[in-house]
């Protein structure tokens, strides 16, 4: 745009417009790089159909679901203290905990009829959401209310004492090993299959549980008075205070919704991988942090959308490279992201992009 | 003010005496005595100490760990760059040293192996054999490049995002170092073919989990051969090292470079309009930050006498990440100070507290919850003191004076 509006006479220097095409489809390129060799392969390759590649498609965005909804923690809690919440991974732990526990507490098991295990899957989720919710606020106000003043890393470690904490917790409460836990809902059983594609129920019910809990969010925040208050006090949170909104109150509140959206998460994970150990919210954390900054941290929308690439690639990456290196590939792809776009896909919205 | 400068002690006789302070005396007590006298008595403490016992070696931990710590403390503390992956350059100092120092590379020059100036069991060994001070160069040398290249991509990028990226790098460098053993130099494009001619076809990069062992020993000149059961002589090559790193620190941190790396923390936009160079000065934030790391990691390597990609996980950057804070942001002695308290609370105190139930008669096993008092105090410590142990004198000022410092409180945004 700028070039064009030059006087004519002065020629772009050479290598200009290669540098422009650079920014502009690097970052496209880079996206599509994985998806569309393995999609090429698979055309090319004796079977000569799509199907694998969809099956990793969907695996991909089912596991990305549950990303996402830790990644909208991070993002929530990001935007309105500027705070990596390192504990975040240990409340959905905790969410999944709940949800195993709970199971055994109201007697669920595979036998169950449908309509039982619908509504005590329901009231599973209930207790999940609240356990999680409830503990990221109590985090909220030992851990890191004390430290507002402080300056800016202090709370960051108090995260990271948290999160050994909550780990220990965990350790005790099901001991060192992965825990298997009921299939209840079956979930690598097949519901539907579209042209050698097969969505398993676990898939639907990660779908199910995500997508109205994002609308419902998304509503909340854009909507409604409380959202109103979190919103401003994430943009300025002393004016918010002048304008009589209750700061503590709002950052409470982003704790409890972060904490919620982790604890379904945990349902999620619990049923759909029926293995749980209390390592598993390290590496949940990290996932979903590097999902929220590659969407571009403290917006929404871009948390899911890096929580489901995310899931996408480590599925490209277990099924097809070496799960081994799952890890770094997407660390790779993060950095890529980063070169390209330095405030994340979607970050021109938050407040710390500049 | 000059007269009190002059003379360092009342003379006898006069009728107040009183102690005078360390700014009264002269500049000589403050940079040369009072840092030998402390070097002096850190030289003798391993002598309270049986030089085979634990204790010695958490000091020989400890000395290391805080050397990471003051070089992290130049990109978090000085430059203000929040890097989550400073296990990144321990792993890169340390696997200098497997690869420099052992019998990792076996098929090296027929078996014979190539030695440089080492001497003693290491120079009859087939691999790579080069002296210990020689590594160290060749590891700082590596992790000033790496330190580098990681910087490169973050330095478009502001606050907490450079965290992540500095984490990403740690991460792959850690699973690179876990799935090492599967990569074969023969295997590597273009340049496999000499590699396999000089390293053999089965050669691996690293040897993953587990772990490239032994390693040579610290080999000086002029001393006689370092073994792991007489840990003195490495409690004063890590005192030693930790000397240097000491007196680089303090240099810098007076020097422009340092008064150029505070400017960039505190205003970026200010500090480039003055006219300080941006790119190079952060890059070399990086470099130094990540030297230090290579040193410490090298010399650990040789002390653990093993090299194993589990030692690199994300935890040990949250561990000399936690000294740097702890000990007080940009404050050198507070690195110090938070390197040594860490290191006890994890090596000696968590242990010791294991024995306490049982001494009481009590039947419980302390140990499963290590990691829980860990981390409860980390939190305790930090919310009894926010600022840190001992406090950057300048953020102190900025602590205690209430305007305009809302760019350090939690709440506020950069913009």
């Amino acid at each position: 745009m700028e070039a064009a509006s030059v006087p004519a006479g002065r020629p772009a220097a050479p290598g200009q417009a290669v540098r422009d095409a650079v920014s502009k489809y690097g970052l496209i390129v880079i996206l599509l790089i994985l998806p569309v060799y393995y999609a090429f392969s698979d055309i090319v390759s004796e079977d000569e159909n799509l199907s694998r590649f969809g099956n990793n498609l969907v695996d991909g965005l089912s596991n990305g679901a549950i990303w996402a909804l830790v990644a909208i923690g991070y993002t929530l809690v990001y935007g309105i203290v500027e705070l990596i919440n390192f504990a975040h991974g240990e409340v959905f732990m905790i969410g999944s905990f709940t949800t195993a526990s709970f199971f055994g507490f109201i007697g669920l098991t595979q036998d169950t009829s449908v309509t039982l295990l619908f509504f005590g899957l329901l009231l599973t989720l209930f207790v999940a959401m609240a356990a999680s919710g409830t503990l990221n606020v109590m985090i909220e106000r030992v851990a890191y209310r004390p430290l507002r003043n402080a300056p800016k890393l202090a709370p960051l470690i108090t995260a990271v004492g948290m999160s050994f904490i909550l780990q220990n917790v965990g350790l005790l409460w099901l001991g060192g090993s992965p825990e298997g836990i009921p299939d209840l809902i079956r979930s690598q059983q097949e519901l539907i299959n579209i042209g050698g594609v097969s969505i398993t129920r676990g898939d639907v019910l990660s779908i199910a549980v995500t997508i109205p809990l994002l609308l419902v969010m998304t509503a909340f925040i854009a909507r409604s008075r409380l959202g109103k208050a979190m919103r401003a006090t994430a943009q300025d949170p002393e004016a918010a205070r002048l304008m009589g909104i209750n700061v503590d109150t709002t950052i409470s509140l982003t704790f409890l919704l972060g904490g919620i959206l982790a604890g379904s998460a945990g349902l999620i994970y619990a049923l759909y991988q029926t293995t749980i150990w209390y390592f598993q919210g390290f590496t949940a954390g990290l996932v979903a942090f590097t999902a929220a900054v590659m969407g571009g941290i403290g917006n929404l929308k871009g948390a899911v959308l890096g929580g489901f690439i995310i899931g996408f690639i480590q599925q490209l990456s277990d099924n097809r490279i070496d799960p081994a290196w799952t890890n770094a590939i997407v660390f790779v792809y993060l950095i890529l992201i980063m070169v390209f776009k330095p405030s994340g896909l979607l970050g021109e919205q938050t407040r710390d992009a500049g | 003010m000059s007269t009190a400068a002059d003379t360092p002690a009342p003379p006898a006789g006069q009728p107040k005496r009183r102690i005078p302070t360390l700014n009264e005396m002269p500049w000589w007590v403050e940079k040369v005595v009072v840092p030998v006298v402390f070097l002096f008595g850190a030289a003798l403490l391993p002598f309270l100490f049986d030089s085979g016992s634990g204790f010695i070696g958490t000091c020989v931990l400890a000395l290391a760990y805080t050397v990471m710590a003051l070089g992290l403390n130049i990109i978090v503390g000085f430059a203000g760059l929040l890097d989550l992956g400073y296990v990144a350059f321990f792993a890169i100092g340390a696997y200098t040293m497997g690869w420099l120092g052992s019998g990792f590379f076996s098929q090296v020059n027929n078996e014979e192996g190539w030695h440089i100036f080492v001497s003693g069991f290491a120079a009859s060994l087939p691999g790579i054999h080069v002296n210990f001070l020689l590594v160290l160069v060749v590891a700082i040398i590596f992790t000033t490049i790496a330190g580098m290249f990681i910087g490169l991509p973050t330095l478009r990028l502001r606050g907490d995002y450079i965290a992540i990226v500095t984490l990403a790098f740690g991460e792959i460098i850690g699973r690179s170092a876990v799935n090492g053993d599967e990569i074969r130099l023969a295997a590597i494009p273009i340049i496999g073919g000499p590699l396999e001619n000089a390293f053999g076809a089965e050669q691996t990069i690293t040897a993953g989990r587990q772990g490239i062992s032994p390693v040579d020993k610290v080999d000086l000149p002029l001393v006689e051969a370092f073994t792991s059961l007489e840990l003195r002589p490495w409690y004063w090559v890590g005192l030693a090292l930790l000397a240097i790193s000491l007196f680089v620190n303090f240099r810098l941190r007076d020097s422009r470079l340092g008064r150029a790396w505070v400017a960039l923390r505190e205003d970026e936009v200010a500090a480039v309009s003055m006219g300080v160079p941006a790119v190079k000065t952060k890059l070399l934030a990086y470099g130094t930050g990540a030297a230090f790391g290579g040193m410490a990691g090298a010399f650990l390597g040789s002390f653990n006498n093993t090299v194993n990609a589990d030692q690199f996980q994300f935890f040990f950057s949250i561990l000399i990440l936690g000294m740097v804070i702890l000990g007080g942001l940009g404050s050198i002695w507070g690195a110090v100070l938070g390197g040594i308290a860490l290191t006890f609370i994890n090596f000696e105190l968590l242990p010791r507290l294991n024995t306490v139930p049982s001494k009481v008669g009590l039947d419980f096993d302390l140990s499963e919850i290590n990691f829980g008092i860990y981390g409860f105090l980390l939190v305790i410590m930090m919310i009894m003191r926010p600022q840190g142990l001992l406090p950057e004198r300048r953020r102190k000022m900025e602590l205690t004076e209430d305007a305009d410092v809302h760019d350090e409180t939690l709440y506020t945004a950069r913009v």
